[in-house]
Protein backbone atom coordinates (compact mmCIF):
# COMPACT_ATOMS: atom_id res chain seq x y z
CA UNK A 1 0.00 0.00 0.00
CA UNK A 2 1.34 3.42 -0.90
CA UNK A 3 1.80 6.31 1.49
CA UNK A 4 -1.20 8.60 0.93
CA UNK A 5 0.47 11.58 2.56
CA UNK A 6 2.08 12.99 -0.62
CA UNK A 7 -1.25 12.90 -2.46
CA UNK A 8 -3.04 14.51 0.46
CA UNK A 9 -0.35 17.20 0.62
CA UNK A 10 -0.56 17.80 -3.13
CA UNK A 11 -4.31 18.46 -3.02
CA UNK A 12 -4.05 20.58 0.12
CA UNK A 13 -1.39 22.69 -1.60
CA UNK A 14 -3.43 22.94 -4.82
CA UNK A 15 -6.59 23.90 -2.94
CA UNK A 16 -4.99 26.60 -0.80
CA UNK A 17 -3.07 27.97 -3.78
CA UNK A 18 -6.21 28.10 -5.93
CA UNK A 19 -8.29 29.90 -3.30
CA UNK A 20 -5.58 32.48 -2.63
CA UNK A 21 -4.92 32.94 -6.35
CA UNK A 22 -8.60 33.57 -7.04
CA UNK A 23 -8.67 36.33 -4.43
CA UNK A 24 -5.47 37.90 -5.79
CA UNK A 25 -6.23 37.45 -9.48
CA UNK A 26 -9.70 39.04 -9.71
CA UNK A 27 -8.50 42.57 -8.82
CA UNK A 28 -5.23 42.06 -10.71
CA UNK A 29 -7.00 40.83 -13.86
CA UNK A 30 -9.58 43.64 -13.60
CA UNK A 31 -6.80 46.18 -13.46
CA UNK A 32 -4.92 44.60 -16.37
CA UNK A 33 -8.09 44.46 -18.48
CA UNK A 34 -8.99 48.12 -17.91
CA UNK A 35 -5.84 50.09 -17.25
CA UNK A 36 -4.16 52.37 -19.75
CA UNK A 37 -1.16 52.79 -17.48
CA UNK A 38 2.29 52.77 -19.01
CA UNK A 39 3.45 50.03 -16.67
CA UNK A 40 0.81 47.62 -17.98
CA UNK A 41 3.22 45.82 -20.40
CA UNK A 42 5.69 45.32 -17.56
CA UNK A 43 3.00 43.99 -15.24
CA UNK A 44 1.74 41.64 -17.96
CA UNK A 45 5.25 40.39 -18.63
CA UNK A 46 5.87 39.69 -14.96
CA UNK A 47 2.57 37.83 -14.62
CA UNK A 48 3.40 35.71 -17.68
CA UNK A 49 7.04 34.99 -16.82
CA UNK A 50 6.30 31.73 -14.97
CA UNK A 51 4.90 30.35 -18.24
CA UNK A 52 8.32 30.30 -19.88
CA UNK A 53 10.85 30.50 -17.06
CA UNK A 54 12.19 27.11 -15.89
CA UNK A 55 10.55 26.41 -12.53
CA UNK A 56 13.98 25.79 -11.08
CA UNK A 57 14.85 29.46 -11.70
CA UNK A 58 11.87 30.63 -9.64
CA UNK A 59 12.72 28.04 -6.98
CA UNK A 60 16.37 29.01 -6.96
CA UNK A 61 15.75 32.72 -6.40
CA UNK A 62 13.12 32.02 -3.79
CA UNK A 63 15.53 29.71 -2.02
CA UNK A 64 18.16 32.45 -2.02
CA UNK A 65 15.74 35.14 -0.91
CA UNK A 66 14.11 33.22 1.89
CA UNK A 67 17.14 31.41 3.24
CA UNK A 68 17.71 32.50 6.88
CA UNK A 69 21.36 33.06 6.00
CA UNK A 70 20.27 36.03 3.88
CA UNK A 71 19.14 39.41 5.16
CA UNK A 72 15.52 39.11 3.99
CA UNK A 73 15.08 35.50 5.10
CA UNK A 74 16.69 36.36 8.42
CA UNK A 75 14.34 39.33 8.87
CA UNK A 76 11.31 37.10 8.15
CA UNK A 77 12.59 34.54 10.62
CA UNK A 78 13.43 37.03 13.38
CA UNK A 79 10.53 39.40 13.15
CA UNK A 80 7.64 37.39 11.77
CA UNK A 81 8.73 33.94 12.81
CA UNK A 82 8.10 32.50 9.35
CA UNK A 83 10.59 30.32 7.65
CA UNK A 84 9.67 29.91 3.98
CA UNK A 85 12.47 27.56 3.04
CA UNK A 86 11.72 23.83 3.42
CA UNK A 87 8.25 24.54 4.77
CA UNK A 88 4.67 24.17 3.52
CA UNK A 89 4.17 27.96 3.65
CA UNK A 90 7.11 28.30 1.29
CA UNK A 91 5.48 25.82 -1.09
CA UNK A 92 2.29 27.86 -1.08
CA UNK A 93 4.17 31.07 -1.92
CA UNK A 94 6.14 29.34 -4.66
CA UNK A 95 2.96 27.84 -6.13
CA UNK A 96 1.21 31.23 -6.07
CA UNK A 97 3.90 32.72 -8.28
CA UNK A 98 4.23 29.62 -10.45
CA UNK A 99 0.48 29.28 -11.20
CA UNK A 100 -0.37 33.01 -11.31
CA UNK A 101 -0.63 33.30 -15.13
CA UNK A 102 -2.96 30.31 -15.31
CA UNK A 103 -5.46 32.10 -13.11
CA UNK A 104 -4.92 35.69 -14.31
CA UNK A 105 -5.05 35.13 -18.08
CA UNK A 106 -8.51 33.53 -18.37
CA UNK A 107 -10.02 36.03 -15.92
CA UNK A 108 -8.42 38.98 -17.72
CA UNK A 109 -9.80 37.68 -21.03
CA UNK A 110 -13.19 37.28 -19.34
CA UNK A 111 -13.23 40.93 -18.24
CA UNK A 112 -12.05 42.12 -21.64
CA UNK A 113 -14.82 40.19 -23.41
CA UNK A 114 -17.63 41.74 -21.39
CA UNK A 115 -19.29 44.67 -23.13
CA UNK A 116 -18.35 47.91 -21.35
CA UNK A 117 -22.00 48.91 -21.43
CA UNK A 118 -22.85 46.26 -18.82
CA UNK A 119 -20.63 48.05 -16.36
CA UNK A 120 -21.85 51.46 -17.50
CA UNK A 121 -25.48 50.39 -17.16
CA UNK A 122 -24.85 49.26 -13.59
CA UNK A 123 -23.08 52.54 -12.71
CA UNK A 124 -25.89 54.74 -14.04
CA UNK A 125 -28.30 52.57 -12.05
CA UNK A 126 -26.46 53.84 -8.97
CA UNK A 127 -24.46 50.73 -8.19
CA UNK A 128 -20.94 50.91 -6.75
CA UNK A 129 -17.90 49.37 -8.41
CA UNK A 130 -17.90 46.52 -5.90
CA UNK A 131 -21.61 45.70 -6.34
CA UNK A 132 -21.14 45.88 -10.11
CA UNK A 133 -18.21 43.47 -9.93
CA UNK A 134 -19.97 40.95 -7.70
CA UNK A 135 -23.46 41.03 -9.20
CA UNK A 136 -22.94 41.95 -12.86
CA UNK A 137 -19.39 41.29 -14.06
CA UNK A 138 -18.34 38.07 -12.29
CA UNK A 139 -21.66 36.22 -12.76
CA UNK A 140 -21.43 36.87 -16.51
CA UNK A 141 -17.95 35.42 -16.88
CA UNK A 142 -18.37 32.12 -15.07
CA UNK A 143 -16.62 30.07 -17.81
CA UNK A 144 -13.52 32.27 -17.49
CA UNK A 145 -13.51 31.93 -13.71
CA UNK A 146 -13.95 28.18 -13.97
CA UNK A 147 -11.12 27.90 -16.51
CA UNK A 148 -8.83 29.94 -14.25
CA UNK A 149 -9.69 27.91 -11.15
CA UNK A 150 -9.21 24.56 -12.82
CA UNK A 151 -6.05 25.43 -14.71
CA UNK A 152 -4.44 26.89 -11.59
CA UNK A 153 -5.46 23.86 -9.56
CA UNK A 154 -4.22 21.36 -12.16
CA UNK A 155 -1.01 23.26 -12.76
CA UNK A 156 -0.22 23.34 -9.04
CA UNK A 157 -0.71 19.57 -8.88
CA UNK A 158 1.81 19.25 -11.68
CA UNK A 159 4.59 21.41 -10.33
CA UNK A 160 7.93 19.87 -9.53
CA UNK A 161 10.92 22.17 -9.97
CA UNK A 162 9.78 25.01 -7.72
CA UNK A 163 8.68 22.62 -5.03
CA UNK A 164 11.88 20.66 -5.07
CA UNK A 165 14.07 23.76 -4.91
CA UNK A 166 12.24 25.57 -2.17
CA UNK A 167 10.62 22.72 -0.26
CA UNK A 168 13.01 19.88 -0.59
CA UNK A 169 11.67 16.43 0.11
CA UNK A 170 10.47 16.34 3.71
CA UNK A 171 7.93 13.59 4.34
CA UNK A 172 4.56 14.92 5.48
CA UNK A 173 5.73 18.54 5.09
CA UNK A 174 6.91 19.20 1.58
CA UNK A 175 6.94 15.84 -0.17
CA UNK A 176 4.13 16.29 -2.66
CA UNK A 177 3.12 13.56 -5.11
CA UNK A 178 5.33 14.69 -7.99
CA UNK A 179 8.36 14.55 -5.73
CA UNK A 180 7.31 11.26 -4.20
CA UNK A 181 7.28 9.77 -7.72
CA UNK A 182 10.81 11.00 -8.36
CA UNK A 183 11.87 9.67 -4.97
CA UNK A 184 10.35 6.23 -5.55
CA UNK A 185 11.97 5.93 -8.98
CA UNK A 186 15.34 6.84 -7.50
CA UNK A 187 14.95 4.00 -5.01
CA UNK A 188 13.89 1.71 -7.89
CA UNK A 189 10.45 1.33 -6.32
CA UNK A 190 8.59 1.36 -9.65
CA UNK A 191 5.30 -0.06 -8.36
CA UNK A 192 4.76 2.83 -5.91
CA UNK A 193 5.87 5.36 -8.55
CA UNK A 194 3.36 3.86 -10.93
CA UNK A 195 0.53 4.12 -8.38
CA UNK A 196 1.16 7.81 -7.78
CA UNK A 197 1.56 8.46 -11.49
CA UNK A 198 -1.64 6.70 -12.44
CA UNK A 199 -3.63 8.57 -9.82
CA UNK A 200 -2.25 11.96 -10.97
CA UNK A 201 -2.81 11.01 -14.61
CA UNK A 202 -6.43 10.08 -13.97
CA UNK A 203 -7.23 13.12 -11.84
CA UNK A 204 -5.68 15.70 -14.15
CA UNK A 205 -7.40 14.05 -17.14
CA UNK A 206 -10.78 14.34 -15.45
CA UNK A 207 -10.17 17.92 -14.34
CA UNK A 208 -9.19 19.12 -17.81
CA UNK A 209 -12.00 17.18 -19.43
CA UNK A 210 -14.41 19.07 -17.18
CA UNK A 211 -13.07 22.42 -18.46
CA UNK A 212 -13.55 21.45 -22.08
CA UNK A 213 -16.98 20.00 -21.47
CA UNK A 214 -18.21 23.02 -19.56
CA UNK A 215 -16.70 25.67 -21.83
CA UNK A 216 -17.59 23.72 -24.95
CA UNK A 217 -21.23 24.14 -24.01
CA UNK A 218 -21.96 20.44 -23.44
CA UNK A 219 -23.51 21.30 -20.08
CA UNK A 220 -25.23 24.53 -21.14
CA UNK A 221 -28.69 23.06 -20.85
CA UNK A 222 -27.97 22.10 -17.27
CA UNK A 223 -25.97 25.22 -16.48
CA UNK A 224 -27.99 28.08 -18.00
CA UNK A 225 -31.31 27.59 -16.32
CA UNK A 226 -29.80 27.30 -12.83
CA UNK B 1 -39.99 69.54 -8.22
CA UNK B 2 -40.68 73.28 -8.52
CA UNK B 3 -37.79 75.61 -8.40
CA UNK B 4 -38.23 78.08 -5.57
CA UNK B 5 -36.45 80.88 -7.37
CA UNK B 6 -38.25 83.36 -9.58
CA UNK B 7 -37.11 81.45 -12.59
CA UNK B 8 -39.72 78.70 -12.83
CA UNK B 9 -38.18 76.79 -15.66
CA UNK B 10 -35.23 74.60 -14.79
CA UNK B 11 -32.56 74.99 -17.43
CA UNK B 12 -29.98 72.41 -18.35
CA UNK B 13 -26.74 74.04 -19.32
CA UNK B 14 -23.94 72.27 -21.07
CA UNK B 15 -20.54 73.48 -22.22
CA UNK B 16 -18.03 70.78 -22.99
CA UNK B 17 -14.62 70.38 -24.55
CA UNK B 18 -12.86 67.10 -25.05
CA UNK B 19 -10.30 65.68 -27.46
CA UNK B 20 -11.59 62.42 -28.89
CA UNK B 21 -9.16 59.87 -30.24
CA UNK B 22 -10.49 57.48 -32.81
CA UNK B 23 -9.17 55.28 -35.58
CA UNK B 24 -9.51 58.14 -38.04
CA UNK B 25 -7.50 60.55 -35.92
CA UNK B 26 -8.21 63.21 -33.36
CA UNK B 27 -11.37 65.28 -33.17
CA UNK B 28 -12.26 68.06 -30.84
CA UNK B 29 -15.65 67.89 -29.23
CA UNK B 30 -16.60 71.46 -28.45
CA UNK B 31 -20.18 72.41 -27.84
CA UNK B 32 -22.34 74.67 -25.82
CA UNK B 33 -26.08 74.45 -25.44
CA UNK B 34 -28.93 74.97 -23.08
CA UNK B 35 -32.48 73.78 -22.96
CA UNK B 36 -35.47 73.57 -20.67
CA UNK B 37 -36.18 70.64 -18.42
CA UNK B 38 -38.98 68.36 -19.60
CA UNK B 39 -38.24 68.55 -23.32
CA UNK B 40 -37.63 65.67 -25.68
CA UNK B 41 -34.53 66.54 -27.65
CA UNK B 42 -33.08 64.62 -30.55
CA UNK B 43 -29.42 64.63 -31.45
CA UNK B 44 -28.89 64.10 -35.15
CA UNK B 45 -25.71 63.76 -37.15
CA UNK B 46 -23.32 61.46 -38.98
CA UNK B 47 -21.70 58.62 -37.13
CA UNK B 48 -18.50 59.80 -35.52
CA UNK B 49 -19.92 63.28 -34.93
CA UNK B 50 -19.61 62.84 -31.15
CA UNK B 51 -23.26 62.13 -30.33
CA UNK B 52 -22.64 59.09 -28.14
CA UNK B 53 -19.76 60.86 -26.44
CA UNK B 54 -22.12 63.70 -25.53
CA UNK B 55 -24.44 61.22 -23.78
CA UNK B 56 -21.50 59.54 -22.00
CA UNK B 57 -20.33 62.96 -20.78
CA UNK B 58 -23.83 63.80 -19.54
CA UNK B 59 -24.02 60.48 -17.70
CA UNK B 60 -20.59 60.98 -16.12
CA UNK B 61 -19.25 57.83 -17.76
CA UNK B 62 -16.63 60.08 -19.35
CA UNK B 63 -15.27 63.38 -18.19
CA UNK B 64 -14.49 66.43 -20.31
CA UNK B 65 -11.16 68.20 -20.30
CA UNK B 66 -12.93 71.48 -19.81
CA UNK B 67 -16.50 72.52 -19.23
CA UNK B 68 -19.58 72.21 -17.09
CA UNK B 69 -22.94 70.48 -16.95
CA UNK B 70 -25.69 71.73 -14.71
CA UNK B 71 -29.35 70.96 -14.26
CA UNK B 72 -30.94 73.90 -12.50
CA UNK B 73 -28.98 74.35 -9.29
CA UNK B 74 -27.39 70.89 -9.43
CA UNK B 75 -23.91 70.96 -10.85
CA UNK B 76 -22.87 67.62 -12.32
CA UNK B 77 -19.58 68.60 -13.87
CA UNK B 78 -17.49 71.71 -13.45
CA UNK B 79 -13.86 71.35 -14.40
CA UNK B 80 -12.98 74.80 -13.02
CA UNK B 81 -14.09 73.69 -9.54
CA UNK B 82 -12.96 70.11 -10.03
CA UNK B 83 -16.52 68.80 -9.68
CA UNK B 84 -17.12 65.45 -11.35
CA UNK B 85 -20.27 63.91 -9.94
CA UNK B 86 -20.00 60.13 -10.48
CA UNK B 87 -22.62 58.44 -12.71
CA UNK B 88 -24.12 56.74 -9.64
CA UNK B 89 -25.20 60.11 -8.23
CA UNK B 90 -26.60 61.81 -11.33
CA UNK B 91 -29.90 59.98 -11.31
CA UNK B 92 -29.95 59.32 -15.00
CA UNK B 93 -31.65 56.65 -17.05
CA UNK B 94 -29.55 55.34 -19.92
CA UNK B 95 -30.67 53.07 -22.74
CA UNK B 96 -27.70 51.68 -24.64
CA UNK B 97 -27.73 50.82 -28.33
CA UNK B 98 -26.84 47.19 -27.61
CA UNK B 99 -29.40 46.97 -24.79
CA UNK B 100 -26.82 46.05 -22.06
CA UNK B 101 -29.27 43.83 -20.20
CA UNK B 102 -27.60 41.66 -17.59
CA UNK B 103 -27.65 38.12 -19.06
CA UNK B 104 -27.43 36.47 -15.64
CA UNK B 105 -30.70 38.00 -14.44
CA UNK B 106 -34.30 37.52 -15.51
CA UNK B 107 -36.24 40.49 -16.90
CA UNK B 108 -37.73 41.21 -13.49
CA UNK B 109 -34.36 40.88 -11.77
CA UNK B 110 -32.89 43.28 -14.32
CA UNK B 111 -35.54 45.84 -13.36
CA UNK B 112 -35.25 45.24 -9.60
CA UNK B 113 -31.48 45.67 -9.81
CA UNK B 114 -32.13 49.37 -10.43
CA UNK B 115 -34.03 49.86 -7.18
CA UNK B 116 -32.33 51.99 -4.56
CA UNK B 117 -31.99 50.85 -0.96
CA UNK B 118 -35.43 50.59 0.61
CA UNK B 119 -37.18 51.72 -2.57
CA UNK B 120 -40.60 50.14 -3.06
CA UNK B 121 -41.09 47.62 -5.84
CA UNK B 122 -44.27 49.45 -6.86
CA UNK B 123 -42.35 51.33 -9.56
CA UNK B 124 -41.25 48.03 -11.11
CA UNK B 125 -44.85 46.85 -11.30
CA UNK B 126 -45.92 50.17 -12.75
CA UNK B 127 -43.27 50.02 -15.49
CA UNK B 128 -44.07 46.39 -16.26
CA UNK B 129 -47.63 47.56 -16.73
CA UNK B 130 -46.91 50.62 -18.90
CA UNK B 131 -44.39 48.85 -21.14
CA UNK B 132 -46.32 45.55 -21.29
CA UNK B 133 -43.63 43.30 -19.88
CA UNK B 134 -45.98 41.08 -17.88
CA UNK B 135 -45.43 37.99 -20.01
CA UNK B 136 -41.67 38.41 -20.12
CA UNK B 137 -40.86 38.92 -16.45
CA UNK B 138 -39.34 35.50 -15.80
CA UNK B 139 -37.47 35.19 -19.09
CA UNK B 140 -33.72 35.62 -19.44
CA UNK B 141 -32.56 38.36 -21.88
CA UNK B 142 -30.98 35.81 -24.24
CA UNK B 143 -34.42 34.41 -25.03
CA UNK B 144 -35.91 37.78 -26.06
CA UNK B 145 -36.18 39.43 -29.48
CA UNK B 146 -34.50 42.76 -30.19
CA UNK B 147 -37.68 44.74 -29.65
CA UNK B 148 -38.44 42.95 -26.40
CA UNK B 149 -34.91 43.55 -25.15
CA UNK B 150 -35.17 47.23 -25.91
CA UNK B 151 -38.49 47.48 -24.06
CA UNK B 152 -36.87 45.88 -21.03
CA UNK B 153 -33.91 48.24 -21.32
CA UNK B 154 -36.28 51.22 -21.48
CA UNK B 155 -38.20 50.04 -18.41
CA UNK B 156 -35.02 49.29 -16.52
CA UNK B 157 -33.62 52.77 -17.17
CA UNK B 158 -36.67 54.26 -15.46
CA UNK B 159 -36.71 52.16 -12.28
CA UNK B 160 -34.57 54.64 -10.36
CA UNK B 161 -37.06 57.36 -11.36
CA UNK B 162 -34.51 59.55 -13.11
CA UNK B 163 -35.06 63.15 -14.12
CA UNK B 164 -33.15 62.68 -17.33
CA UNK B 165 -33.36 59.84 -19.83
CA UNK B 166 -30.59 59.29 -22.36
CA UNK B 167 -31.23 57.04 -25.36
CA UNK B 168 -28.33 56.09 -27.64
CA UNK B 169 -29.87 55.07 -30.98
CA UNK B 170 -32.27 52.78 -29.17
CA UNK B 171 -34.35 51.87 -32.20
CA UNK B 172 -31.78 51.57 -34.96
CA UNK B 173 -31.69 47.76 -34.89
CA UNK B 174 -35.46 47.30 -34.96
CA UNK B 175 -37.85 46.78 -37.84
CA UNK B 176 -40.38 49.42 -38.80
CA UNK B 177 -43.34 48.11 -36.85
CA UNK B 178 -41.32 47.57 -33.69
CA UNK B 179 -39.91 51.07 -34.05
CA UNK B 180 -43.36 52.63 -34.10
CA UNK B 181 -44.31 50.66 -30.99
CA UNK B 182 -41.16 51.63 -29.12
CA UNK B 183 -41.61 55.26 -30.16
CA UNK B 184 -45.02 55.23 -28.52
CA UNK B 185 -43.57 53.79 -25.32
CA UNK B 186 -40.84 56.42 -25.28
CA UNK B 187 -43.38 59.22 -25.74
CA UNK B 188 -45.60 57.72 -23.07
CA UNK B 189 -42.93 57.42 -20.37
CA UNK B 190 -41.50 60.80 -21.31
CA UNK B 191 -44.84 62.41 -20.49
CA UNK B 192 -45.82 60.12 -17.63
CA UNK B 193 -42.61 60.69 -15.66
CA UNK B 194 -41.98 64.30 -16.70
CA UNK B 195 -38.58 63.38 -18.07
CA UNK B 196 -35.99 65.40 -19.87
CA UNK B 197 -35.15 63.05 -22.72
CA UNK B 198 -32.18 63.13 -25.07
CA UNK B 199 -32.43 60.76 -28.00
CA UNK B 200 -29.89 59.98 -30.68
CA UNK B 201 -31.59 59.15 -33.95
CA UNK B 202 -30.94 59.03 -37.68
CA UNK B 203 -34.54 58.45 -38.64
CA UNK B 204 -36.20 61.62 -39.92
CA UNK B 205 -39.78 60.50 -39.37
CA UNK B 206 -38.88 59.33 -35.89
CA UNK B 207 -37.33 62.69 -35.07
CA UNK B 208 -40.30 64.64 -36.40
CA UNK B 209 -42.73 62.39 -34.56
CA UNK B 210 -40.99 62.37 -31.20
CA UNK B 211 -39.01 65.47 -30.54
CA UNK B 212 -39.77 68.99 -29.40
CA UNK B 213 -36.39 70.19 -30.45
CA UNK B 214 -33.40 68.88 -32.32
CA UNK B 215 -29.74 69.58 -32.59
CA UNK B 216 -27.47 68.53 -35.37
CA UNK B 217 -23.86 67.71 -34.65
CA UNK B 218 -20.93 67.42 -37.01
CA UNK B 219 -17.24 66.93 -36.22
CA UNK B 220 -17.85 67.39 -32.50
CA UNK B 221 -19.69 70.69 -32.85
CA UNK B 222 -23.28 71.77 -32.83
CA UNK B 223 -24.03 72.91 -36.37
CA UNK B 224 -27.78 73.56 -36.32
CA UNK B 225 -30.63 73.50 -33.86
CA UNK B 226 -34.33 74.12 -33.97
CA UNK B 227 -37.74 72.65 -34.59
CA UNK B 228 -37.37 69.27 -36.35
CA UNK B 229 -40.05 69.82 -38.97
CA UNK B 230 -38.52 73.17 -39.94
CA UNK B 231 -35.02 71.80 -40.05
CA UNK B 232 -35.83 68.98 -42.43
CA UNK B 233 -37.95 70.97 -44.82
CA UNK B 234 -37.05 73.68 -47.18
CA UNK B 235 -38.34 77.22 -46.87
CA UNK B 236 -40.11 77.11 -50.23
CA UNK B 237 -42.54 74.51 -48.97
CA UNK B 238 -45.49 76.09 -47.31
CA UNK B 239 -47.97 73.34 -47.00
CA UNK B 240 -51.13 72.55 -45.15
CA UNK B 241 -50.34 68.87 -44.81
CA UNK B 242 -47.18 66.88 -45.26
CA UNK B 243 -45.81 63.40 -44.78
CA UNK B 244 -42.35 61.95 -44.80
CA UNK B 245 -41.54 58.66 -46.43
CA UNK B 246 -39.02 56.65 -48.35
CA UNK B 247 -38.69 56.27 -52.11
CA UNK B 248 -39.00 52.61 -53.01
CA UNK B 249 -39.55 52.79 -56.73
CA UNK B 250 -39.46 55.10 -59.76
CA UNK B 251 -41.00 54.43 -63.16
CA UNK B 252 -40.47 56.79 -66.06
CA UNK B 253 -43.42 57.32 -68.41
CA UNK B 254 -43.11 59.79 -71.27
CA UNK B 255 -42.45 63.15 -69.65
CA UNK B 256 -43.21 62.22 -66.11
CA UNK B 257 -41.89 59.88 -63.48
CA UNK B 258 -44.13 57.92 -61.14
CA UNK B 259 -42.47 57.72 -57.76
CA UNK B 260 -43.63 55.12 -55.26
CA UNK B 261 -43.18 56.26 -51.69
CA UNK B 262 -43.57 54.28 -48.49
CA UNK B 263 -45.24 56.39 -45.82
CA UNK B 264 -45.60 54.45 -42.63
CA UNK B 265 -47.08 51.20 -43.92
CA UNK B 266 -48.82 52.73 -46.92
CA UNK B 267 -47.60 52.95 -50.48
CA UNK B 268 -48.29 56.20 -52.25
CA UNK B 269 -47.72 57.02 -55.92
CA UNK B 270 -46.68 60.55 -56.70
CA UNK B 271 -46.06 62.12 -60.07
CA UNK B 272 -42.83 64.01 -60.45
CA UNK B 273 -41.34 65.84 -63.40
CA UNK B 274 -37.95 64.95 -64.85
CA UNK B 275 -36.22 67.70 -62.99
CA UNK B 276 -37.65 66.69 -59.63
CA UNK B 277 -37.01 63.02 -60.25
CA UNK B 278 -33.40 63.56 -61.25
CA UNK B 279 -32.48 64.43 -57.66
CA UNK B 280 -34.15 61.31 -56.28
CA UNK B 281 -32.85 57.82 -55.77
CA UNK B 282 -34.43 54.71 -54.35
CA UNK B 283 -33.95 54.76 -50.58
CA UNK B 284 -34.09 58.58 -50.27
CA UNK B 285 -36.14 60.13 -47.50
CA UNK B 286 -38.68 62.45 -49.01
CA UNK B 287 -41.33 64.87 -47.95
CA UNK B 288 -44.73 64.71 -49.62
CA UNK B 289 -46.70 67.90 -49.22
CA UNK B 290 -49.75 69.35 -50.80
CA UNK B 291 -49.32 72.72 -52.45
CA UNK B 292 -52.34 74.04 -54.28
CA UNK B 293 -53.81 70.86 -55.80
CA UNK B 294 -50.90 68.66 -56.76
CA UNK B 295 -48.85 67.00 -54.10
CA UNK B 296 -45.25 67.96 -54.62
CA UNK B 297 -42.39 65.70 -53.79
CA UNK B 298 -38.99 66.77 -52.72
CA UNK B 299 -35.86 65.39 -51.12
CA UNK B 300 -35.14 66.15 -47.46
CA UNK B 301 -31.88 64.45 -46.61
Amino acid sequence: MIDWNPLFLTFKLALITTVLLLIISIPLAYWLAHTRSRIKPIAETLVSMPLVLPPTVIGFYMLLAFSPSNAFGDWLDQWLGVRLVFSFEGLVLGSLIYSLPFMVHPIQAGFANLSPSLQNASYVMGKSKFTTLMRVLLPNMKPSLLTGIILAFAHTIGEFGVVLMIGGNLSGKTRVASIAIYDEVESLNYAAANSYSLILFGITFIILLMVYLVNGGYFTKLGRDD
Amino acid sequence: MEDTSLNWVVMIEIALQKILKSSTGEMKLDLKMQFEEGKLITIYGKSGAGKSTLLMLLAGLMNPEKGYISMGKDVWTDTSKNIFLPPQKRNIGFVFQEYALFPNMTVRENLCFGLGKGQSKAIVDKLVDIIDLGQLQNRKPNTLSGGQKQRVALARALVSQPRMLLLDEPLSALDHEMRLKLQSYILEVHKEFGLTTLLISHDVSEIIRLSDFMIEMDQGSLVRQGNPADMFTNDRVNAKFQFTGEVIGMVKQDFIVIVTVLIGKDLVKVIANDQEASSLEIGDKVLIASKAFNPIIHKIS
